[in-house]
């Protein structure tokens, strides 16, 4: 998923340290990651920015998982083809996670790499976390 | 000691703790791991107790149950069904029947492959990094003595607190609904049980799956019971008798065993699952009374929506979740240096964490099935949910999600399951007198991971000692 760029950061720069954002149960086990901004990141990014991003991603989430008459029509749909049809074509809620690749890369390249920073797909890590790795300022050639 | 707490993510523990070594035994695509540059695939490597076939693309329990049993009961009744009755029965009455009984046939075993193939729901562990921040913070809020603080978060769901476990073996801290299989040694989202007739975990992802298997299977051994019944019964006309009837269709009379006695379990399960799924609940909420207000608290399920016909939506015909694992995804290329690294690191990052996984590695191998079989449910009798004891039964039973899945039962019969039962009683008691080992662990609860986590609890007390 990592641009050249991205590449090159990852390959030179040295990782300063990790920040991971949790997940918000408040809501059930809906995927929703916790907005709070952390303090290892002032440094590094306007907390508006970082907040926009986690809310987005959340909402995304929430479009994945959202139960509405086209989740029902491929339940229904997939039960009566006794789900044989999961074997063949994507979901819904895999469609929803190419987007969420698509723009956390976007992220990545805008606005987080510039930075020093990197978020890693959640998906990778189970939906559990969102890792933010820093990167040490002195290693960056930007 | 101090970075046996790694001890699960250890570079030396991986290779023994997977299930798929790298040489070519299973699979057609093994010779992928005989080059040492070869890139692998993440299934290889893989920490759970599972099983890998066709390169990844299919998982299942390591202990397959008596899945076999399910499957052979099904195929052999339903050919007794297509050979015996059929042909009569398109003679005297119509030709129906046998497409019926082969669509439902067909239905059946498909979804109970895919129940016993899919994944359940498995939660990656926590990478070290991972691992050793939630050690962190618990560290930091925690205090400085030798006991470890009880590894538990309380959060408020919908009005509702809800506490999470911390998982020893995957070192997080567990969503909600989330329980540890001691059998696949995995962390499964909405765990309901662990079912060892179609050998695998219920969880998030195949539980539609299999509530479809035991619906379809109650209507096809229903169906099948009265043909067979219908069929005996016309050729035991005109004063010839049943046991004429018998002797010319004997095939007649196994299917009838069969079909009497599973058709009754099968039946009650399906009920009882119908009952879960409208009021969103799992097997294992349900049998622990997580949500029934047992403690006098006013206390309700946070996750039901409040309405039967949504609750049966959002479960059987929800979204499909992903899965979580990625078995098919290459290992990164540096991977075997990072774990070197990892390997350096761990006296410096685990300096605080108390040493329980080396102990409680022992500890759980040692305790395992006393700790499950005692995991047994004492709780309110419902009779949809007794154990089966109707012989050769084939039906997955919830109520004892561990102790079931130990006892290798092929069909158990009644005395058998009594008797087990006597036992699991016994443990339960001797287990109770434990509740300060257990910690924020409820002694009796019959948790699905009750090996890992009241081994790493009593081997927390024994790295006290050190």
């Amino acid at each position: 998923m990592a641009t050249h760029s991205l590449q090159d950061m990852r390959q030179q720069a040295s990782v300063a340290a990790k920040v991971f954002i949790q997940r918000d149960y408040t809501n059930g086990t809906v995927c929703h990651f916790q907005t709070k901004f952390p303090s290892e990141l002032e440094s590094r990014i306007n907390k508006q920015q970082f907040e926009e991003t986690v809310r987005t991603l959340n909402n995304l989430y929430a479009e994945a998982e959202k139960l509405g008459s086209q989740s029902y029509i491929e339940g229904c749909l997939a039960c009566l083809t006794a789900y044989i049809i999961f074997l063949c074509m994507e979901t819904h809620y895999e469609k929803v996670l190419k987007k969420i690749a698509k723009y956390i890369q976007e992220q990545n390249e805008k606005i987080y790499a510039p930075q020093g920073l990197l978020l890693t797909d959640p998906i990778e890590r189970g939906l559990r976390v969102i890792e933010v790795t820093i990167f040490e300022e002195r290693s960056l050639t930007r | 000691m101090k970075n046996c707490e790694y001890q699960q993510i250890d570079p030396q523990a991986l290779p023994p703790a997977t299930p798929n070594p790298p040489p070519p035994p299973r699979g057609p695509h093994g010779d992928r791991g005989e080059e040492p540059t070869a890139p692998r695939r993440k299934w290889q490597v893989f920490p759970g107790k599972n099983r890998f076939y066709c390169d990844g693309r299919i998982i299942v329990a390591r202990q397959s149950g008596v899945l076999p049993l399910t499957l052979g009961l099904i195929i052999v009744t339903c050919g007794l069904f297509f050979i015996f009755d059929c042909p009569f029965l398109v003679k005297h009455l119509t030709s129906c029947i046998p497409v019926i009984g082969g669509l439902l046939f067909v239905f059946v075993v498909i979804t109970l492959l895919q129940t016993s193939l899919t994944d359940p729901g498995i939660l990656p562990r926590a990478t070290p990094d991972e691992a050793a921040d939630i050690e962190k913070q618990i560290d930091n809020t925690g205090n400085a003595s030798y006991r470890p603080p009880p590894r538990t978060k309380e959060v408020l769901i919908n009005q509702q607190v809800v506490k999470l476990k911390y998982c020893f073996t995957c070192k997080m801290f567990r969503p909600p609904r989330t329980s540890h299989c001691s059998l696949c040694d995995n962390c499964v989202e909405r765990f309901d049980h662990h079912c060892p007739w179609v050998g695998n975990c219920v969880g998030k992802r195949n539980y539609r799956f299999f509530y479809t298997f035991i619906v379809s299977l109650s209507f096809l051994t229903a169906f099948i019971f009265g043909c067979v019944t219908t069929h005996l019964a016309l050729r035991a006309q005109g004063g010839k008798g049943l046991m004429f009837a018998l002797q010319e269709s004997p095939g007649s009379a196994v299917e009838l065993v069969v079909c009497f006695f599973s058709v009754w379990s099968i039946l009650g399960l399906s009920g009882f699952h119908t009952y879960l799924v409208s009021s969103n609940l799992t097997t294992n909420e349900d049998i622990k009374g997580s949500w029934s207000g047992k403690s006098g608290e006013d206390v309700s399920n946070p996750y039901s929506h409040k309405n039967i016909f949504v609750n049966c939506c959002s479960v059987l015909c929800g979204p499909m979740p992903p899965s979580l694992i990625d078995r098919r995804g290459f290992l990164p290329a540096d991977e075997s240096v990072q774990t070197a690294a990892v390997d350096t690191e761990l006296p410096t990052l685990a300096t605080k964490s108390v040493c329980t996984q080396g102990t409680k590695g022992l500890l759980e191998s040692a305790t395992i099935p006393p700790l499950l079989s005692a995991s047994c449910p004492q709780g309110k009798p419902h009779s949809a949910r007794s154990c089966p004891d109707k012989g050769p039964a084939v039906n997955p039973d919830p109520e004892l999600p561990t102790s079931c899945g130990r006892r290798p039962a092929a069909g158990s019969p009644p005395a058998r399951h009594a008797k087990a039962r006597a036992k699991k009683s016994k443990r339960a008691a001797q287990r109770v007198p434990n509740p300060s080992l257990d910690g924020p662990v409820s002694p009796a609860s019959p948790d699905a991971g009750p090996g890992s986590q009241a081994g790493g609890h009593v081997g927390a007390t024994f790295a006290s000692l050190h």
